[in-house]
C-alpha cells in the first residue's frame, strides 16, 4: 500500500483498459462458455444445443477411454517432475561445491529452458526414432529391442524424457539459488557435529531445501500437464493406443479434430478446476515460504 | 571447504559433465544430423560425426523450405516467429506495466475486482480453453494474422504482479517527490517509473521473448495459411510425412534454426534471464 | 580437555593472498584464549583452521599430542560456537544439541542425560522442544553453547559469538561464557574484534593485524606493556595518545624515541606541567569527561573527573613510567 497515491478517478481504468480487455475476451469469455458448454449436448449436426445437465461428466467418468487419460496423465506427470529435479538436484548439489567452475556449469545446463516443447519433442523422436535414431541402435547392442510406434511403455518413456529434459535447467536453476540461501555455517555445524557428506545431505541440507522443493513441485506438476501438449503432439500425437494421451491432448484433440465440443467443454471444466486447485496451492506456499 | 576429500570432487566433476553430455545430446546429434546428405541416412544410422552438407543444407531451408510439406521457406517461418514473439514480449510488458501503474499509484471502485481480474487469467492457460477461444478469435476475424497470433497472448497476471512489486518496493518519497515537483501522474510515469524499472523490463524481454517464440498450440490452431506458420508450430508438419521417411538431413536443420535465437538469448543475457526466471516466479 | 600447539601455522590462498602467517603459540590445558583484532586480520581463518573448516597450508595444529592438519572437524574433538548459531532450524532444541551426539553413536540414555544435565546449566530446560525460530536471540545463544557442551569436547571455538546480540545482553552473556568457562575448565579459543570482550574473558589475549601475531599476553600485560603501537591503539578505550616525540619535547625520556605513547588516564593537569594542550572538544559521559585537543600540531585526548575545571587551555603532565617508546619507523615498543 503506497501513503501517497494519484487522485485521478479516470485515469487508472484508462491504465487497466488494454489488460482487462484482453482478459475479457480471450479468458473469461471462452472460459464462460467452456463452462456453459459443458452443459449442453449438440445435435448430430451441430445445429441445436439442449441442456443436459451433468450428463457431459458422467458420460466421461464412465468413459473409459477417459479414465484411461487420467491414468496417463497422472503417470506421466509423476515421472515428469521426479525425472526432471531429481536428475536437477543432483546437477545442482555437485555444482554448489564448485568454486570457479560452477558459472561453467551453470551456462552449459541453463540454455535447454530455450527450447520449445515441440523442437525438444522432435529432436528425441529422431534420437528414438527406430529406423535411423541412436539410442535403438544402442539399446539394441544390450539386448533391448525398442520402438515407440507399437510400445505404449516405450512410447510413455519417450515423452517423460523428452519433457523432463528441458526442465532440467529450470529445476536446476532454482536449486541452486536454494543451496546458497542455506547458510555456510549450517553445514559446517553439522560437520563439526560429526556428520558425514551423504549424511549432511540428508539429515541438513535436504531438509532446508524443502521450501524450494515444494515449490518446484507445484511448478513441475503444472508444467507437464498443461504446457507439454506440444511435446506429445509433435511426436506421439496420444499414441500408440492411448498410451500417451495426457488430458491435454484428449481435450484438444475431442473438441478440436473430433468436434466433440460437450465432451471437449466438460474435459475444458475439469482442467479448470485442476489448474485453480495448483495456483491456490502454489500461492499459499508463498505467503509461508518465510518459514525458516 | 569443510573437507579436503579429492574423491568427492572428482566425484562432483563427472556427474557434472554426465549432465552437460546428456543435455547436448539431442541437440548435437541434432547439428551432426543436419550437416549430412539425404542417403546418409540410408545407412540404418545417424553419424556422430558432421558432414559436408552443412552450408547446402541450411541455405536450402532458409531460401526455400520444404515445398512438399506444404511449408513455406524456413527464413519466413523465422520472421513470423520473430514478428510474433517480439509483439508478445512488449505488448505485455506495455499492458502490464500499465496496469501496475494503475493498482499501485490509484485509488478506485472496483480496484479489488480489476485486480482479481488479472489474476485469474493464471488459471485458464490456452489448454483448458481451447475451443471457444479459437470461436472468439475466428468470429473477430483474426484467424491468419500477426494479430490473431499475439494479442490474445499478451494478457499477463505474472508481469503485472512483477511490476505490482517492483512499484511497492519503491520508496514513498518518490510519488511525493514529484507531487511537489508538480508532476502529474503520466509524467511521473514516464520520468520515474519506467527509467526505474528498466532492467526489470529486460529481464522480463528476455523472458517473454522465449515463451513468445516457443508457442505452439495456439498458432497451430490460428493459421491455416502457410503464410503465417511459425517456425516451431511449423516444423511438426515437416516431419509428418505420409508416405515415406521424412527428409530427418532438412527437419534436422530446420531443429536447430528454431533453437538458434531463444538459446542465443540465454546464453548471451545469462544475467537478465536468470534474474527474469526468478522474479516472475515471487 | 587437551593442550592446544599452533606450529609456524600459516595459510596462503589458492590465489596467493596470505591470510595468516607464522603464527605460534601454546595453548594450555583448560586456558581461556582470545585471538582479537580488526576485520579482515586473520583471527576468523585462524580460528576456522583449527576446527578443520578451512585447509592448513603452512606448519601445524596439534589438539593434545595429535597433529590434525588432515583431520577432519567431526574427528578433531572440539566444539564450535558459530556467529550466527548455525542452529538447525528444522530441529527441535532437543534435537539440536542431541544431534552431535546421535551421529557418533552415543546411547539414547547417555544422550538424555547429558542433554538434560545442559539444558539445566544453561537454563533451557523449558525450550527443548521448540524449534529455534521460536526463540530470543540470547536463547538461541544459549542453546549454540548447550550444543558444544554436550559433546564433552576438548575444546570449544567461539567464533564472534556475542555479536548478533544487543549491548546489553552482551554484557550478560559474557559473563557467562567466563563463569561457564570457569566451571568447566575446558580449553577455549575464542575470536572477537570487540577489545572490551577479549580483555574481560581473556587469560590470554592474542593480538593480530594483517594475518601476523602482534603481541601474546594477559590481558594486563597487553594493556601496561604493549609490543606496538598497533596494539597500544588497540587495547584500551578511549585509546592510547600515540604522539610523535618531536610534539612533547619537555617530557622526560622524549629525546630518544619516535613515537610516545601516553593513555587518556595517565596523564593528570599539572599547572607546572609539561604539556600544553589546546582544548578543541569535550565530551560528557557522566562519570568522567573526555577532552580532546592538540599540542604542537599531535591530538591529544584526556580523561578528567566530572568536576575538574575546564580552560581553553590546559597544562599536563604524566609519570614517567606511564610513558610508552615506539620506534617510529616499525612501530614496535622501545625497552
Amino acid at each position: 500500500m503506497k501513503r501517497t497515491i494519484f487522485s485521478n478517478q479516470l485515469l487508472p481504468w484508462l491504465l487497466l483498459a488494454p489488460q482487462l480487455a484482453i482478459t475479457f475476451i480471450f479468458f473469461l469469455w471462452p472460459a464462460g462458455q467452456a463452462i456453459k458448454q459443458s452443459f449442453l449436448r449438440e445435435d448430430a449436426f451441430g445445429i441445436n444445443s439442449s441442456f443436459v445437465g451433468l450428463a457431459n461428466f458422467t458420460a466421461l467418468l464412465d468413459s473409459p477411454e477417459y479414465l484411461n487419460s487420467l491414468k496417463v496423465t497422472a503417470v506421466f506427470a509423476i515421472s515428469v517432475t521426479v525425472v526432471s529435479m531429481g536428475v536437477a538436484l543432483l546437477l545442482a548439489v555437485a555444482v554448489d561445491r564448485m568454486l570457479k567452475s560452477s558459472r561453467t556449469y551453470t551456462t552449459l545446463l541453463v540454455w535447454p529452458y530455450a527450447v520449445a516443447p515441440a523442437v525438444a519433442g522432435i529432436l528425441w523422436w529422431f534420437i528414438f526414432n527406430p529406423t535411423v535414431g541412436v539410442m535403438p541402435y544402442v539399446l539394441e547392442v544390450i539386448g533391448y529391442d525398442w520402438n515407440h510406434i507399437s510400445s505404449k511403455t516405450d512410447a510413455m518413456i519417450l515423452v517423460v524424457i523428452a519433457s523432463a529434459w528441458k526442465q532440467i535447467s529450470y529445476n536446476f536453476l532454482f536449486f541452486v539459488a536454494g543451496l546458497q540461501a542455506i547458510p555456510a555455517s549450517m553445514r559446517e555445524a553439522a560437520a563439526i557435529d560429526g556428520a558425514g557428506p551423504v549424511r549432511r545431505f540428508f539429515d541438513i541440507t535436504f531438509p532446508l531445501l524443502s521450501p524450494t522443493t515444494f515449490f518446484l513441485l507445484v511448478v513441475n506438476i503444472v508444467y507437464s500437464m498443461f504446457e507439454t501438449f506440444a511435446v506429445i503432439d509433435a511426436t506421439t500425437e496420444g499414441g500408440p493406443a492411448q498410451a500417451t494421451n495426457i488430458m491435454v491432448y484428449k481435450v484438444y484433440f475431442d473438441g478440436f479434430i473430433g468436434q466433440n465440443l460437450g465432451s471437449s467443454a466438460a474435459q475444458s471444466v475439469i482442467l479448470m478446476l485442476i489448474v485453480i486447485s495448483l495456483t491456490v496451492i502454489q500461492f499459499r506456499w508463498v505467503e509461508k515460504k518465510v518459514e525458516y | 571447504m569443510i573437507e579436503n576429500r579429492p574423491g568427492l570432487s572428482a566425484l562432483a566433476h563427472l556427474v557434472l559433465i554426465l549432465g552437460v553430455v546428456v543435455v547436448a545430446l539431442p541437440v548435437w546429434v541434432a547439428f551432426v544430423a543436419s550437416t549430412h546428405g539425404p542417403t546418409d541416412f540410408m545407412s540404418g544410422t545417424v553419424p556422430m560425426w558432421p558432414g559436408p552438407h552443412l552450408v547446402e543444407n541450411y541455405a536450402k531451408m532458409l531460401d526455400t523450405g520444404l515445398s512438399t510439406s506444404g511449408t513455406p521457406p524456413v527464413g519466413w517461418m523465422m520472421f513470423n516467429s520473430l514478428v510474433m514473439a517480439l509483439s508478445i514480449a512488449l505488448g505485455k510488458i506495455a499492458i502490464s506495466i500499465l496496469s501496475a501503474f494503475a493498482i499501485v499509484y490509484f485509488r478506485f471502485p472496483l480496484r479489488g475486482l480489476a485486480f482479481w481480474c488479472i489474476f485469474v487469467t493464471l488459471m485458464l492457460p490456452v489448454e483448458v480453453r481451447i475451443v471457444p477461444t479459437f470461436q472468439v478469435v475466428a468470429g473477430l476475424g483474426l484467424l491468419n494474422s500477426y494479430a490473431g497470433l499475439s494479442i490474445p497472448l499478451i494478457a499477463s497476471a505474472t508481469a503485472t504482479f512483477l511490476f505490482r512489486q517492483v512499484f511497492l518496493t519503491m520508496p514513498d518519497e518518490l510519488v511525493e517527490a514529484a507531487r511537489i515537483d508538480g508532476a502529474g501522474p503520466m509524467k511521473f510515469f514516464r520520468d520515474i517509473l519506467l527509467p526505474l524499472s528498466r532492467t526489470n523490463m529486460a529481464a522480463l524481454f528476455v523472458i517473454l521473448f522465449i515463451y513468445g517464440w516457443n508457442q505452439y498450440l495456439w498458432p497451430l490452431l490460428v493459421t491455416t495459411s502457410s503464410d503465417y506458420y511459425t517456425i516451431v508450430a511449423g516444423i511438426k508438419r515437416m516431419a509428418d510425412v505420409v508416405d515415406g521417411l521424412p527428409q530427418w538431413h532438412l527437419v534436422m536443420a530446420t531443429a536447430v534454426l528454431a533453437m538458434l535465437p531463444p538459446v542465443a538469448v540465454v546464453i548471451f543475457m545469462q544475467k537478465l534471464f536468470v534474474k527474469g526466471l526468478v522474479e516472475t516466479e515471487k | 580437555m587437551a593442550s592446544i600447539t599452533l606450529d609456524n601455522l600459516g595459510k596462503v590462498y589458492p590465489g596467493g593472498t596470505r591470510a595468516v602467517g607464522d603464527v605460534n603459540m601454546q595453548i594450555a590445558d583448560g586456558e581461556f584464549i582470545v585471538l582479537v583484532g580488526p576485520s579482515g586480520c586473520g583471527k576468523s581463518t585462524l580460528l576456522r583452521m583449527v576446527a578443520g573448516l578451512e585447509s592448513i597450508t603452512e606448519g601445524e595444529v596439534r589438539i593434545g599430542d595429535r597433529v590434525v592438519n588432515k583431520v577432519e572437524p567431526a574427528d578433531r574433538d572440539i566444539a564450535m560456537v558459530f556467529q550466527n548459531y548455525a542452529l538447525y532450524p528444522h530441529m527441535s532444541v532437543r534435537q539440536n544439541l542431541a544431534y552431535g551426539l546421535k551421529n557418533r553413536g552415543t546411547s539414547k540414555a547417555e544422550i538424555t542425560r547429558r542433554v538434560d544435565e545442559a539444558a539445566e546449566i544453561l537454563q533451557i530446560g523449558q525450550f527443548l522442544d521448540r524449534k529455534p525460530r521460536a526463540l530470543s536471540g540470547g536463547q538461541r545463544q544459549r542453546v549454540a553453547m548447550g550444543r558444544a557442551i554436550v559433546r564433552e569436547p576438548a575444546a570449544f571455538l567461539f567464533d564472534e559469538p556475542l555479536s548478533n546480540l544487543d549491548a546489553k545482553l552482551r554484557v550478560a552473556m559474557r559473563l557467562e561464557i567466563k563463569e561457564l568457562q570457569r566451571r568447566l575448565r575446558t580449553t577455549s579459543l575464542y575470536v572477537t574484534h570487540d577489545q572490551l570482550e577479549a580483555m574481560t574473558l581473556a587469560d590470554r589475549l592474542v593480538v593480530l593485524n594483517g594475518g601476523q601475531v602482534e603481541q601474546i599476553g594477559t590481558p594486563l600485560e597487553v594493556y601496561r606493556n604493549p609490543a606496538s603501537t598497533f596494539v597500544a591503539g588497540f587495547i584500551g578505550s578511549p585509546a592510547m595518545n600515540l604522539i610523535p616525540s618531536r610534539a612533547v619535547p619537555h617530557l622526560p625520556g622524549s629525546a630518544h624515541a619516535g613515537i610516545i605513547g601516553i593513555r587518556p588516564e595517565d596523564l593528570a593537569v599539572d599547572p607546572d606541567g609539561p604539556i600544553e594542550m589546546q582544548v578543541r572538544a569535550v565530551e560528557e559521559l557522566g562519570a568522567q569527561r573526555l577532552v580532546h585537543g592538540h599540542t604542537n600540531g599531535a591530538d591529544l585526548t584526556i580523561t578528567l573527573g566530572s568536576h575538574a575545571d575546564l580552560h581553553d587551555t590546559l597544562r599536563l603532565s604524566a609519570q614517567r613510567e606511564a610513558l610508552h617508546r615506539f620506534d617510529e619507523k616499525t612501530g614496535k615498543r622501545l625497552a
